[in-house]
């Protein structure tokens, strides 16, 4: 039973940090051109940084 | 927002500048950014395509950023101020892309979806919580208990609710709104059993209770903006693609300033001025011609199909085409005032009639609310009685059967089946713009058609042309190569596929307004208008061809109809719709496509007003009419059918009144989607029977006090699970 003094903690945690990054890529508008960016990863131009 | 009201007039000059900037202008006083210039891509599909774009738009000098989404097929290019739209399509054009300008203005809504977003975060939190609690729940039900079953009792509160109070915001907020206009809607028991379960769970909790329902007040939350979630995105897709349509129009006019023609904003045009109309170009304002001849299309505004002549003195209106020769207007009215923006206003007056329209959620709502109150309530005044005053038992089950017949599934019937529905109506090229038009074109019984443009389309074709003699037929080739008139280039297009060689006539001259004449060899040559030409007018659509003094020949002309205009006049006639044709265009004309297309009931020479007064009568005596037009002269008709369509080649006002747009040019898919909205209605009707079935079963259960945390969930999982499904069964 000590365990979950521990574990739960760590499970609302890690569950946290995903619903913050899913809060990041909605904020930074990664949902705006699902298509788009499906091409673009693979995309052979060079560049240094993704474009905005 | 592209389609927001036109009544209310504008409260700053600039806004009537810009026509409608929807919320950005109005509620966020944002940093003044340089306009970026949107341009439609219909043609790219791959990532060679983003690339190719992107590369040649920044070949432009002046463009500091460009940027394409394949998913919207568009591009959003920051310009330098001097660089103008036409340029960069002319230079992705050279790079072999097809592009279009977009009115920024009328894109608002699409930009910016923060309703879509909002809703995304709240079903986030939601789910998220739901997930942690549902775990700490599944030990409670496994059988924790005292000191464990408490903590976790505790945890699971911590958690539940700052999440209830977040994600349930929409619901509160419209049970606030609904509350306080003195009515009952489905959010009101929806927040009641929220706020009364967190609250019970916390006191159970405190008393080291054995039940606790933040597991379902959770689920509630979570199931429920699911529903509202696909609510607003198929109603945010299906806006995005009717702003594009709108977006692609972009008004613009030619004023005379000093002499020179400026292109400007057709919004910056005032009485007074001076605009320039070129052939083939739509009149963008009222006004009376002061130099030129030429011919007018007015078949948008009134359905006529002949394109009566016009020279100076003529009164012109807005959404006019004119055909030959250029004209110089002096405006008259502009803007909000032009006779189309006035029928525009009216059409508004109209459509908020039908807004009384009952959905079936609406009434399932009206009847449901106040029975789950009711229950609730007797559940409470019962065991109060029955258990001589024990509070904390009575309460447990008013909430546990608050939230047994709360309208889980009820919030997912109608969303997810119009979801499935509309999507699949997307793909065959109809848009359904109205969240109640699916319902109400699945009671349609009677189908009544505008004529041209509509059935046809709008582009007329030679009738006989193969009965001329040899010479004659080279003769009006030569000649109809010479003019823009889609006369002329009807029987140009006929004459090349017929194999004809044209004529070597010299000296050829477009008279704007008239015709066009030549010399062949030494006889003079026209073809044109009748009394220009020295021929009797014929009744029906023609132009006509002399050769020197010899007898003028009329070639007559036909609107071809519209693709899949026969097969979907056949399919309804098959389904046992009535059906009707009413159009402006004169009887013989009208009589002559009726009978070839397979309709009897026709209205011909019918104003708008009539064609709106016939749809009246129709619905007075009890038909729900479906009404298919494209022209200014349907918009009252449109906007007076219990439901109305319009294919995307319509006039922007036609479009606006309609609740259904047809993407594509051929009328075919129009059986399919009164099949399918028929389909829609009957999923949406089983999936209130399904939900109703689970509340008849679990009400009991509820009000007898057995209900435990764990059957609410069950409940509650089970009936969303078995709506969402059926409701797929649509596609």
């Amino acid at each position: 039973m000590e365990a979950l003094a521990y574990l739960i903690p760590i499970s609302l945690f890690l569950g946290g940090v995903g619903l913050v990054a899913f809060f990041w890529t909605m904020k930074s508008r990664q949902y705006d051109d699902p298509e788009g960016d499906r091409h673009r990863i693979l995309r052979d131009d060079y560049d240094d940084k993704p474009k905005r | 927002m592209a389609y927001a009201d036109p009544i209310h007039p504008a409260a700053c000059p600039a806004c009537i500048a810009v026509p409608d900037t929807g919320d950005v202008a109005r509620h966020e006083q944002a940093p003044i950014e340089r306009p970026r210039i949107a341009l439609s891509l219909p043609g790219i599909h791959c990532a060679g395509c983003i690339s190719g774009v992107e590369r040649a738009l920044f070949g432009v000098p002046g463009v500091a950023d460009a940027r394409v989404n394949l998913t919207l097929k568009r591009a959003s290019v920051d310009a330098a101020p001097g660089v103008s739209a036409d340029r960069l399509i002319d230079v992705l054009a050279g790079a072999g892309y097809e592009a279009h300008e977009l009115d920024a203005t009328a894109l608002s809504a699409t930009e910016t979806d923060r309703g879509g977003r909002d809703l995304a975060m709240r079903l986030a939190v939601a789910f998220f919580a739901n997930m942690n609690v549902m775990l700490l729940s599944v030990s409670v039900w496994a059988g924790a208990a005292d000191a464990t079953r408490d903590m976790f009792h505790w945890l699971s509160g911590a958690i539940a609710i700052p999440a209830v109070i977040f994600a349930g915001v929409p619901f509160y907020r419209s049970a606030w709104s609904a509350l306080r206009a003195g009515r009952l809607n489905m959010d009101v028991p929806i927040s009641l059993a929220l706020v009364l379960a967190l609250a019970l769970s916390l006191w159970e909790t405190r008393a080291s209770g054995h039940h606790a329902y933040f597991d379902a007040a959770l689920s509630l939350v979570f199931f429920l903006l699911l529903g509202r979630y696909l609510d607003h995105k198929t109603r945010a897709s299906a806006r995005s693609a009717a702003e594009e349509l709108t977006a692609l129009e972009v008004p613009k006019a030619w004023r005379v300033e000093d002499g020179e023609e400026v292109e400007v904003y057709a919004a910056e045009l005032a009485p007074g001025d001076t605009v320039r109309v070129r052939p083939g170009g739509r009149v963008p304002v009222d006004g009376r011609i002061v130099e030129g001849s030429s011919e007018i299309d007015r078949s948008l505004m009134t359905g006529e199909s002949l394109p009566v002549y016009a020279g100076p003195g003529h009164a012109v209106s807005a959404g006019e085409v004119n055909l030959t020769g250029p004209l110089s207007l002096t405006v008259t009215a502009a803007g909000r005032e032009t006779a189309l923006h006035r029928i525009a206003d009216l059409v508004a007056v109209a459509e908020a009639g039908r807004a009384n329209y009952n959905s079936l959620a609406d009434r399932a709502a009206r009847a449901y609310a106040p029975v789950v109150h009711f229950l609730a309530l007797a559940a409470f005044g019962a065991w109060m009685w029955i258990s001589g005053g024990d509070l904390r038992l009575s309460l447990n089950i008013a909430v546990a059967t608050l939230i047994i017949t709360c309208p889980c599934a009820l919030g997912l019937a109608v969303p997810a089946v119009t979801a499935a529905a509309s999507g699949r109506l997307f793909r065959q090229g109809l848009l359904i713009k109205d969240g109640t038009a699916l319902e109400r074109l699945a009671e349609v019984d009677t189908v009544v058609f505008d004529k041209t443009g509509t059935l046809t389309m709008g582009a007329p074709v030679p009738e006989d042309f193969g009965d001329l003699p040899e010479t004659e037929r080279a003769v009006a080739f030569r000649l109809a190569q010479a003019s823009a008139h889609p006369l002329s280039r009807a029987l140009a297009i006929a004459a090349a596929e017929g194999g004809i060689a044209p004529a070597p006539v010299e000296d050829i001259r477009e008279v704007p307004g008239y015709g066009v004449e030549g010399r062949l060899g030494d006889v003079p040559v026209r073809l044109g208008r009748a009394a220009w030409v020295g021929a009797t007018a014929a009744t029906s659509t023609a132009t006509y061809l002399r050769l020197g003094n010899g007898v003028p020949h009329a070639i007559r002309f036909v609107d071809g109809p519209r693709p899949g205009a026969t097969e979907a006049v056949a399919a309804l006639r098959a389904a046992g719709k009535r059906i009707a044709l009413v159009s402006g265009d004169n009887c013989a004309a009208v009589d002559a496509f009726a009978s070839r297309i397979g309709i009897e009931e026709t209205l011909s020479e019918a104003l708008p007003e009539d064609k709106a007064a016939y749809v009246q009568r129709l619905a007075e005596n009890g038909h729900k009419v479906l009404m298919v037009g494209d022209g200014l002269n349907d918009t009252a008709a449109l906007a007076a059918a219990h439901v109305s369509l319009s294919p995307s080649s319509a006039l922007d006002a036609a479009r606006v009144a309609s609740d259904i747009v047809l993407l594509g040019q051929s009328l075919a898919p129009l059986a399919e989607a009164l099949r399918t909205a028929v389909k829609a209605r009957g999923r949406i009707k089983e999936n209130f029977t399904i939900s109703t079935i689970y509340n008849i079963v679990a009400v009991p259960i509820a009000l007898l006090g057995f209900a435990t945390p764990f059957a609410a969930a069950l409940a509650m999982s089970t009936s969303s699970i078995t709506v969402s499904l059926n409701a797929l069964r649509v596609r």
